[in-house]
C-alpha cells in the first residue's frame, strides 16, 4: 500500500482547510518560483522523465503532450486548458480536488502554462458543480489577492486564470468538444488534424490537461521525477485517484499507487464487495466506456490497476472509476442504462453515434427483459464495431466498448433470458412497442 | 441527444436586473477581444437563475444581442444543453442521477419516492414548488444515490432521508447538504484508510487557534433553498494593484 507521505492530495475528505493557509501549511506553494526559473525546456523533460501519463482517460504521457506546443513563437498566444468537465459515470475524483485541494491545481495551472508558454488558462468546469466551481473561484481570488498569479506576480511569470463553466453536456468532456464549447458553440467534436496543439482554442495553440494530471505536477516538481516514476510499474507511473463505487461496503475516493490489484483496491479501501469476494459477478475498471471484466481467476481476480494491467483483460483504466457490481446486479439491465446514458449524451454530430446509440439502447433494454432473438446478438455486435472508429471522436468507441464486454463476457446470461423468454412469451411480443420508442 | 422545444407560454420581455448587467459585463471582459461569444453559457446561465431557473425565449435573444450574435447561435447553444430548462422548473429542481452507479445502489426507489413526493417525472408540482427529472451522471458516483435540489447535491439517500428533505424544503427548513449518512465527503462509511499519518499536517498545526476554513468557504454547506450568493470577484478586472506592496 502506499504510504501516507507519498500522497499527493493530502486534504482529499476535505477535513482539513482548502484556502491559501491549509494549502500552504499542507507544501503547496513552496518554491515555485524556482520550478518556473527551470524554464520551459526542463519542465518539460521533468515531466516526461516522471513518466505520468495522462488522468482524464485516454493516458497520454503528459512531457510527450506539452512538448507538442510550438517552440517558435509566432503572433499567436497559447493556451492552457483545464478539463474539469468530469462526467464519465463512475467518475467523481476531480470534484474532490477542485472543493477540497484547488490550490494544488492552481499551482499546477501556472506551472504547466510555463512549461508551454501560455499565459492564460481556462479552467472548463461542468455546469452542474456550482458549488465546486464558487470554492475554486474562491481559491483563484486567494491566489490573486497573494500574488501568486496574475499580473506582476511574485513568481515573475504573468499568468491569468479564468473559470468557464459549462451547462450539462458530458461530450464537452471531449477536448476537442471543450474548446467548440468554449468559444460560445454547441459543442461537437471537431476532426483532427489539425490538433489543437497546433489549431486549438480560438485557432491558436492549446493544451487540453485534466485536473487531476494539472494538480499532480507541483508536488511532481517539487519531489522530482524520480519520486513519481518509483511509485507503480514502467509505462504506469506514480500515484492516481480511484473512485470505487456500486456494490462495495464503503464506497470512496482513495489515491493509491498505479498497478494495485483490484482485490486490494477493493478489500483494503472500500471494505470488500457486498456478499464478499466470491459475490463479484463484474466489475468494470475505468468508467462506464470500458469494458467490464468479469470475476474469474484470470479475469477481475488478477486484475492490475493501470493503463497495462487492464489492457491485458480486454478493456482500460480510463479515469480509473472502479464499478463493483455483485451478483444481485441485474448486469444487462445495467449495461441498458449505460447504453442510455450514451443516447442521451450524444452530440448527434456524425450519423452511426446518433443513430446506433438509440439503437443500441433500444436492443438491449429488449435483451435485459429477454424480449429478443439470439441472432440479434450478433447483429448487435456487429453495429458495435460499425460504430467503433467510424466516428468524430471517441464517443462512439466509448460507446460501443461497454457492450462488447457485455457480449464478450455475459452471452450466455443474455441467451439464458431469450430462452426463458421464448419458453413463456406475453401479449407483448418480442417487440414489445414499450421498448421501441423512438429515438429521440 | 433529446428533443428540447421552446415553451409555448412566454414571457413578453426580458432585461437583465442592473446587478446582473454589471456582473454581465464582467464575464465578457474575461475573454479576449473579439471572442465574447464565449460568455454565452455563463449569460444564459446567470439569466435562467433571473427567470426563476428556466430561459424564456426573450432571455436567449437578448443575451444573444449582448454578445452580438445571430439569435439562432444563441438559441442552438440553450438547445444543446441540457442545464437549460427550457420549461418552468418549480422552486426547487430536483435533479436525480438514474446513471448505473446510483442505480445500483438504489436509484430506482428514488425514483418511487419521488413519484410519490411529487408527482410525474417533468411536471410542476401543484403548489409550484417542485419539479423533478431523471439526470445523467451528476459525478458523485461514490456517494451514490444522490439528488440535485437547485445548486446543491445530497448524497447517500434512502427513500426516507429524501422524503424528510423534501419535507424539509417544502415546510421552508433548511436540510444540510452533502451525505446524509455519517460520513466525511467521499472518504469511506466509518473513517479513512488512508491520509492517517498526523505529521502530513504537522505544518497546520503551527497556527493555534486558526479556524481549520476560511470564512468565504461557508457558502458550499449552505441549504438549496438559500440563494446562491454573488459570484466571487471576476480575477482579471480585479486583480490586486501590484503597486500596493
Amino acid at each position: 500500500m502506499l504510504a501516507d507521505k507519498d500522497r499527493i492530495f493530502r486534504n482529499l475528505y476535505g477535513r482539513h482547510d482548502w484556502g491559501f493557509k491549509g494549502a500552504r501549511a499542507r507544501g503547496a506553494w513552496d518554491g515555485t518560483k524556482a520550478i518556473l526559473q527551470k524554464g520551459r525546456e526542463a519542465l518539460v523533460s521533468e515531466m516526461k522523465a516522471s513518466g505520468q501519463r495522462g488522468r482524464g482517460g485516454a493516458g497520454f504521457p503528459t512531457g510527450l503532450k506539452w512538448s507538442f506546443m510550438p517552440k517558435q513563437a509566432d503572433d499567436r498566444p497559447h493556451y492552457l486548458v483545464v478539463n474539469a468537465d468530469e462526467s464519465e459515470p463512475g467518475t467523481c475524483k476531480d470534484r474532490e480536488i477542485m472543493r477540497h485541494d484547488p490550490h494544488l491545481l492552481i499551482e499546477g495551472c501556472l506551472i504547466a502554462g510555463a512549461a508551454m508558454d501560455a499565459r492564460t488558462c481556462y479552467i472548463y468546469i461542468r455546469g452542474e458543480f456550482i458549488r465546486e466551481r464558487e470554492r475554486l473561484e474562491a481559491a483563484i481570488a486567494q491566489a490573486y489577492e497573494a500574488r501568486l498569479v496574475g499580473k506582476n506576480n511574485i513568481h515573475g511569470y504573468d499568468f491569468d486564470i479564468v473559470v468557464h463553466h459549462g451547462a450539462g453536456a458530458y461530450i464537452c468532456g471531449e477536448e476537442t468538444a471543450l474548446l467548440e464549447s468554449l468559444e460560445g458553440k454547441k459543442g461537437m467534436p471537431r476532426l483532427k488534424p489539425p490538433f489543437p496543439a497546433n489549431m486549438g482554442l480560438y485557432g491558436c495553440p492549446t493544451t487540453v490537461n485534466n485536473v487531476e494530471t494539472i494538480a499532480q505536477v507541483p508536488d511532481i516538481m517539487r519531489r522530482g521525477a524520480a519520486w513519481f516514476a518509483g511509485i507503480g510499474r514502467p509505462n504506469n507511473t506514480g500515484t492516481k485517484l480511484f473512485c470505487i463505487s456500486g456494490h462495495v461496503e464503503r464506497p470512496c475516493n482513495v489515491e493509491e499507487a498505479m498497478g494495485i490489484p483490484l482485490r486490494e483496491l477493493i478489500e483494503k479501501h472500500a471494505g470488500g464487495v457486498c456478499g464478499g469476494w466470491s459475490n463479484l459477478l463484474a466489475v468494470i475498471p475505468g468508467g462506464s466506456s470500458m469494458p467490464l471484466v468479469p470475476a474469474g481467476a484470470d479475469q477481475a481476480d488478477t486484475l492490475l490497476m493501470d493503463f497495462d494491467g487492464c489492457r491485458d483483460k480486454k478493456s482500460a483504466l480510463g479515469t480509473a472509476a472502479v464499478i463493483v457490481m455483485d451478483k444481485s446486479a441485474d448486469i444487462v439491465k445495467a449495461m441498458a442504462r449505460i447504453s442510455y446514458f450514451y443516447k442521451h449524451e450524444t452530440c448527434g454530430q456524425c450519423t452511426p453515434c446518433r443513430e446506433g446509440m438509440g439503437w443500441m439502447w433500444r436492443v438491449l433494454t429488449r435483451m435485459a427483459e429477454g424480449r429478443a432473438h439470439k441472432r440479434e446478438i450478433d447483429m448487435l455486435w456487429e453495429v458495435t464495431t460499425q460504430i467503433e472508429g467510424h466516428t468524430i471522436c471517441a464517443f462512439g468507441d466509448g460507446a460501443a466498448w461497454p457492450v462488447q464486454g457485455l457480449i464478450r463476457h455475459f452471452r450466455p446470461e443474455i441467451e439464458r433470458r431469450i430462452d426463458e423468454y421464448t419458453a413463456n412469451p406475453d401479449a407483448g411480443g418480442v417487440l414489445d412497442p414499450a421498448a421501441t420508442e423512438a429515438a429521440e | 441527444m433529446s428533443v428540447r422545444r421552446l415553451a409555448e407560454k412566454q414571457p413578453s420581455a426580458f432585461a437583465f436586473t442592473a446587478e446582473n448587467l454589471a456582473w454581465a459585463k464582467a464575464q465578457i471582459a474575461k475573454y479576449p477581444l473579439g471572442r465574447q461569444r464565449s460568455a454565452v453559457i455563463p449569460l444564459l446561465w446567470r439569466a435562467q437563475q433571473q427567470c426563476g431557473g428556466w430561459l424564456p425565449q426573450k432571455a436567449i435573444e437578448a443575451v444573444a444581442d449582448m454578445l452580438g450574435m445571430a439569435k439562432i447561435r444563441a438559441l442552438e447553444v440553450a438547445t444543446f444543453y441540457t442545464m437549460f430548462n427550457l420549461e418552468p422548473v418549480g422552486r426547487f429542481h430536483v435533479q436525480l442521477c438514474g446513471t448505473t452507479p446510483c442505480m445500483l445502489r438504489g436509484s430506482e426507489e428514488l425514483k418511487k419516492a419521488l413519484r410519490r413526493l411529487i408527482g410525474k417525472e417533468n411536471r410542476v408540482s401543484a403548489d409550484g414548488a417542485f419539479l423533478w427529472t431523471e439526470v445523467e451522471c451528476l459525478g458523485a458516483c461514490v456517494n451514490a444515490p444522490m439528488v440535485q435540489i437547485n445548486a446543491d447535491y445530497y448524497e447517500d439517500l434512502t427513500p426516507e432521508t429524501l422524503t424528510r428533505i423534501i419535507n424539509d424544503l417544502s415546510a421552508g427548513r433548511t436540510p444540510k447538504p452533502g451525505p446524509q449518512i455519517d460520513r466525511c465527503n467521499s472518504a469511506p462509511i466509518g473513517g479513512e484508510s488512508t491520509l492517517l499519518d498526523p505529521s502530513l499536517y504537522l505544518g497546520e498545526r503551527r497556527h493555534p487557534g486558526e479556524p481549520l476554513t476560511d470564512a468565504e468557504g461557508k457558502k458550499s454547506g449552505e441549504a438549496a433553498n438559500v440563494h446562491e450568493a454573488p459570484m466571487p470577484r471576476p480575477p482579471i478586472a480585479n486583480a490586486p494593484d501590484p503597486t500596493r506592496n
